[in-house]
């Protein structure tokens, strides 16, 4: 029998709901950080995402390997990202518009290349079972955590780790921020930035191949909804800090999973209004966190949106 | 060094020589190409000719690592600390040999051991962002001492900073330089601080050096002679005659503002040919003609931009038209605009006509009212006229060709001491005349043209009137 825990189950639910969700959300805001850090912005991001997204499932699908999916989607990932600096590194060119063009261009391809790989059902990502101490299958439920998510929150802490204590880090702080700086050190700008947004894209593949091999688990062209595009935003709500972008993301992950634990515990009107709560949060943070008096605070220097 | 951005050469040939703890200043005017050169010195542009030696070896810098590894650090025209990033990571920042991971604890231990060396106090934790221009300038300087640089190059340090913070921060690189610990070179347009701090300097124009030398053997009026272009010059110019002949045989000369250059000669030896092409009258064959460094064409709209203005011979035939009235010869430069142009094309005849009262009066034109026709005047008002119009807009350019013939004594007194004055107001003259005596008392050099060239020159103060009349007769 499941005993019942009222409201506490839907608190329960949108906690463990935000642990799962939120680790695309985390991999994408981390990458698009080291990136922005560099001093480019990469709108591509949401079309990588897609893109691991099916290249690790079809991978895992192929050779029975989930991990090895992971590592594939990581891969093409970095690809979109040398695409991306590449195209950038030649004279007056943008890198929004070409962020625009890469995300089309990645979404359109998954879908294009993914479409066997709708029906089939690939192995999927074991998870730890972290919530075995407790009798109650919601909290068992709820942390059932993956290894990716651990491994972004250790990610996060040697990002920002790295931007403060290594060559690599201020190097690429230098970059973003005072390009003439750069120049004078004698530091390759167009190298700094291909390399950042390589690592960028990685992280944002490998986040997509978690959603199609762990949550929700299946391939189909619905499955990203935009979530690459928000994290995205949600970098700039986290003023570019890596652990920031942690937090923000487990509160994105929580506004995306609220609708389905509503649903969980019965309460199934306003369903697709709850849906949306991720939608909203974005925009809300937005529009809170700009000001038309100053600029965004922390923001890069270097970049396109801050000039 | 050699450097061409383009079509513009932006560096022509300049070499630069730097013994062990010299202090060494640059200077030039705007787009002279100070920062070019040490760009160049520092790998950040790669020069198109030109050799670097250190220690008498030539080196190639690749990039400004390579003059890093040579000990030649920089501190930019603009900022190029990082704003979000702490002090101590700034300092960090340029080292080239930067490790993989920074072991903080070691490196703050070794900054504030070498901030103690120094005699600025600066605190390390603060963002650069946060900090005024002149702590920004300190720790820029800070940065390149702390990266143990041999040479130091500051291209205009002390542009942002207070004349305090400036000799604070120069008065310490001078002593360091003493010391034998730096070399310094210092771009500026200050000449106080090259006076004050700097051993040799070196004078940049247009891309070229122009002179330099040690600072105490120059004075202030030398580097500003150096730095700041004639303005008027001519450049080998040639000019045919009516019958085709050449009248002006590849004549230069250059006049500076403030200056009377008189011209000495009989006429017929090419005056004419030469005021009427710097009138605009008559188009060189050859040559050109620049004021304040930059090509000219005797157009009416650039006459009108860079105030150039002309007094030619016989101004009668030469620059007015008998039969309009004086109000309207006097409007000639300046009918087409405002006040006396109104709106859809047309005069104002009221404007004309004040204006003409308005320079009778102050030239004392005799004259029976502004809409007299100039045919009225005696050969004495005309000129007063002629003079009137073209002085009345402050020259920077002023050409003047016999002014005073035909004149009775007060009025030849009364128009040069016009001609004076606008020298005293800075424009540079150009003064031809056969009164010898007239450009002994009016000019500050004078030159000599026989046969449509320049035979002799010579400053007033050591004029000798023989040999001028020599000179004008023949070759020396
Ligand atoms: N990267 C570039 N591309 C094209 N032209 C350039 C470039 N850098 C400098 N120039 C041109 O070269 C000339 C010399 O410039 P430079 O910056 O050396 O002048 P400067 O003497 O330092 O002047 P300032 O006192 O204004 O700093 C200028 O005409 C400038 O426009
Ligand atoms: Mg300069």
């Amino acid at each position: 029998m499941t005993p019942d825990l009222g409201a506490w189950g839907v608190l329960i639910a949108v906690v463990g709901g935000a642990i799962r969700v939120s680790t695309p959300y985390l991999y994408v805001s981390l990458g698009e950080t080291l990136t922005e850090k560099s001093g480019r912005v990469n709108l591509g991001l949401e079309g990588t995402l897609v893109m691991g997204a099916m290249s690790g499932y079809a991978i895992s699908y192929l050779t029975g390997s989930p991990w090895l999916g992971v590592l594939v989607a990581g891969g093409i990932g970095a690809g979109f990202g040398l695409l991306h600096a590449a195209i950038c590194n030649l004279p007056r060119v943008n890198d929004i518009a070409v962020g625009i063009a890469l995300f089309l261009f990645g979404t359109g391809l998954a879908f294009f290349l993914g479409k066997p790989y709708i029906q089939p059902s690939a192995p999927r990502l074991p998870h730890l079972g972290l919530g075995a101490w407790s009798a109650y299958p919601q909290i068992r439920a709820a942390f059932e955590i993956n290894a990716l998510f651990v491994a972004g929150i250790v990610l996060a802490l040697t990002l920002r780790w790295v931007f403060a204590n290594t060559r690599w880090g201020l190097v690429v702080r230098t970059a973003g921020d005072n390009a003439d700086a750069a120049r004078a050190l004698g530091y390759s700008l167009r190298g700094v930035r291909t390399l950042a947004t390589m690592a960028g894209g990685f992280l944002a593949g490998v986040g997509g191949s978690f959603l199609s091999l762990y949550y929700p688990g299946t391939w189909n062209e619905g499955l990203s909804s935009g979530q690459g595009l928000m994290a995205i935003a949600l970098v700039i709500f986290a003023r570019w800090n890596p652990i920031h972008c942690f937090w923000v993301s487990l509160l994105f992950g929580a506004a995306t999973a609220l609708g389905p634990a509503l649903q969980s515990i019965g309460y199934t009107s306003n369903y697709y209004l709850f849906n949306a709560a991720p939608y909203a949060l974005t925009l809300v943070l937005l529009v809170w966190s700009s000001s038309p008096r100053h600029a965004l605070f922390g923001a890069p220097s270097e970049l396109t949106i801050s000039k | 060094m050699t450097k061409r951005f383009g079509a513009l050469t932006a560096l022509d040939d300049v070499s630069l020589r730097l013994a062990p703890g010299a202090f060494h200043a640059i200077l030039g005017e705007n787009g002279a190409g100070k920062s070019t050169l040490v760009k160049c010195m520092m790998g950040y542009h790669r020069a198109d000719a030109g050799r670097l030696l250190v220690d008498g070896q030539e080196h190639q810098v690749a990039g400004p690592r390579g003059a890093h590894h040579l000990g030649f650090g920089m501190v930019y025209q603009h900022f190029t600390l990082v704003p979000s990033m702490t002090v101590a990571e700034n300092l960090i920042l340029g080292r080239d040999d930067l490790p993989a991971v920074v072991a903080w604890a070691a490196e703050r231990e070794r900054m504030e051991a070498f901030l103690r060396r120094m005699p600025f106090r600066v605190d390390l934790d603060r963002a650069a962002g946060a900090l005024a221009a002149g702590e920004k300038q300190k720790i820029e300087i800070l940065k390149q001492l702390f990266l143990g640089r041999r040479v130091l190059i500051l291209d205009e340090p002390t542009s942002v900073l207070t004349p305090d913070e400036a000799d604070q921060i120069l008065g310490v690189l001078r002593t360091m330089a003493r010391e034998g610990q730096v070399t310094v070179v210092l771009i500026t347009h200050k000449f106080r601080e090259v006076e004050a701090f700097a051993h040799e300097v070196t004078v940049l124009r247009a891309g070229r050096r122009i002179g330099g030398g040690h600072v105490k053997d120059l004075t202030r009026g030398d580097l500003v002679a150096m730095m700041i272009p004639p303005m008027l010059a001519v450049e080998a110019l040639t000019v045919l005659d009516d019958k085709a002949l050449t009248a002006v045989r590849e004549l230069s000369l250059a006049v500076g503002a403030g200056e009377i250059l008189g011209v000495a000669g009989v006429s017929g030896n090419g005056q004419r040919e030469l005021v009427e092409t710097l009138a605009g009258q008559r188009s060189p064959e050859a040559g050109l003609i620049r004021v304040a460094g930059e090509r000219y064409r005797p157009t009416r709209r650039q006459m009108r931009r860079r105030r150039v203005f002309v007094l030619p011979e016989e101004p009668l035939s030469n620059a007015c038209v008998r039969t309009m009235t004086i109000a309207e010869n006097l409007a000639f430069r300046n009918f087409d605009e405002p006040p006396i142009a109104v709106t859809g094309g047309f005069l104002s005849r009221r404007a004309l006509h004040d204006r003409g009262r308005e320079l009778i009066d102050r030239f004392k034109i005799r004259a029976a009212g502004p809409d007299a026709s100039l045919d009225t005047l005696s050969g004495g008002n005309v000129q007063r006229t002629v003079l009137a119009r073209e002085l009345s807009q402050s020259p920077k350019v002023l050409v003047a060709q016999n002014p005073c013939a035909g004149l009775d004594v007060a009025a030849t007194a009364e128009i040069r001491g016009r001609i004076m004055a606008a020298r005293n107001a800075g424009a540079a003259v150009l003064f031809l005349s056969e009164d010898l005596d007239e450009l002994m008392e009016l000019a500050d050099r004078i030159v000599v043209m026989f046969e449509g060239r320049l035979v002799y020159e010579t400053a007033r103060a050591a004029a000798d009137p023989h040999v001028i009349g020599h000179s004008m007769a023949s070759h020396l």
